[in-house]
């Protein structure tokens, strides 16, 4: 039943889309709410009131937060299914949560700073975001998914900032798609799965709503 | 016998999280005593990514990240289970082992507040209060009536906690102020004077002194180190 499943959302969010895409991978039927991030809804602030950000994911009446959290928490609430997300053999899973790691503690914060900053902020930071994009293209190698043959945890994590690639290469004016082939070849393998396209918006768009962003960020100063 | 060696430094809440699962499962294990200023090539060979502490091999092969080791161990080993069975109780669980890493990035600055002004110092208490406050009216699974996180007996959330608490206590020793005042604090505080006392946390507690003096010593070498530069 649709109203088991709720989920706060924004649809910029990297973090939302990874809950989206696990979600649409498992079948599963939710309410999806967007929220106003200047204006947290009430229901929000009382299922979140730690971190007061979205995803959450309400299930019958109970929340879930921190996106990858969330991906495991389904992966394990729904786990009669047939597409895990996470492998079954002990040591793969550790090596798959130590990636999902790797990527919340460098993607996104640096990204940022990449399309957010000029000069020799965001210089600094296009050379963390270079080293990273290195170190999971080296960890991919030749394999069609992060996890091998399954799509998984891993590919759910990083998938979400690919709708961030345009976006770096304009403002950084650099070509992911020249220094990191393999990377943008899984993106475009993923971005062919129905729950990863339905869940990640446009590049374009995603552009727009950041320079836009970026503009307000800039206005506070 | 497990083919288990831990890489660590003794005095890292880090390696301790890894530590008291290893005895709190009972398993024997080589101990490898990591110098951060000269890592072993073995290390950085076991963790090329963050060339960091803890890692435990197993089997000659290696897993990073502390609280990932320590759900790595109770998979493998489920005696004495320290994530919960319920996929919802195990998320929120994790939701305060990730909040306890927002607690260590709070906690660290401490080291280095002895040359800070009054201003700056009370800034950093009150971040660190800020989280501790969080966690004392927040987190549901610290209750009146469960002597821990995990309720009669610890889990990872005690011993997330529990790492970063004994940091803690450390800034406190070292800087001679009381952060965790038992007054703005008295859950918490009862929950760690309960998980200091269990037996396997006891014997692998390091000394007090000693921390405070490693502590001291870390932060002398990175001045030495920032005016060389």
């Amino acid at each position: 039943m649709a109203d088991e499943v709720v989920l706060l959302d924004f649809w910029p969010s990297p973090f939302g889309m990874r809950v989206r895409i696990a979600l649409a991978e498992k079948g599963i039927d939710y309410e999806g709410r967007e929220e106003d991030l200047s204006n947290k809804s009430p229901l929000l602030l009382k299922m979140n009131p730690v971190n007061k950000q979205i995803p959450v994911l309400i299930h019958k009446g109970r929340p879930i937060s921190e996106s990858l959290i969330i991906v495991q928490y389904i992966d394990e609430a729904w786990s009669n299914n047939k597409s895990p997300l996470l492998p079954s053999d002990p040591y793969q899973r550790a090596n798959a949560r130590f990636w999902a790691d790797y990527i919340d503690k460098k993607i996104y914060s640096t990204g940022r700073l990449v399309w957010g900053t000029t000069g020799e902020v965001q210089e600094k930071a296009k050379e963390e975001l270079r080293e990273s994009f290195r170190v999971l293209e080296k960890e991919l190698a030749e394999k069609t998914y992060f996890g091998g043959d399954m799509f998984g945890l891993v590919d759910v994590a990083l998938i979400p900032f690919y709708s961030w690639f345009y976006t770096l290469e304009t403002t950084a004016n650099f070509s992911i798609t020249e220094e990191f082939p393999r990377l943008v070849s899984w993106a475009k393998r993923c971005m062919q799965r129905d729950s990863v396209s339905n869940s990640v918006p446009d590049q374009y768009k995603i552009y727009d709503f950041l320079l836009d962003l970026k503009k307000k960020m800039h206005s506070i100063e | 016998m497990e083919d288990l060696k831990l890489h660590g430094f003794w005095y890292s809440p880090f390696t301790m999280r890894v530590v008291w699962t290893l005895k709190l499962k009972g398993l024997a294990y080589e101990n490898i005593e990591e110098d951060r200023y000269n890592k072993s090539p073995q290390l950085l060979e076991y963790n090329p990514v963050h060339k960091k502490t803890p890692v435990l091999v197993h089997g000659g092969k290696p897993i990073c990240e502390s609280m990932i080791i320590v759900q790595y161990i109770d998979e493998l080993w489920p005696q004495n289970p320290l994530v919960p069975h319920d996929p919802y109780d195990r998320a929120q669980a994790r939701f305060w082992v990730a909040y306890s890493e927002q607690l260590f990035s709070a906690v660290v600055p401490l080291i280095y507040v002895d040359i800070a002004d009054d201003e700056e110092k009370e800034k950093v208490i009150e971040k660190v209060q800020k989280l501790l406050k969080d966690i004392e009216d927040q987190c549901v699974l610290l209750d009146d009536e469960k002597k821990f996180f995990g309720g009669d007996n610890i889990n990872i959330v005690d011993i997330a906690f529990g790492s970063m608490i004994k940091f803690l206590v450390t800034m406190e020793d070292l800087n001679k102020l009381k952060v965790l005042e038992v007054e703005k604090f008295p859950r918490l505080h009862s929950w760690f004077d309960n998980f200091k006392n269990v037996s396997i946390i006891k014997e692998n507690l390091p000394n007090r002194e000693k921390m405070c003096a490693i502590m001291k010593y870390i932060r002398e070498r990175k001045r030495e180190l920032q005016s060389s530069n």
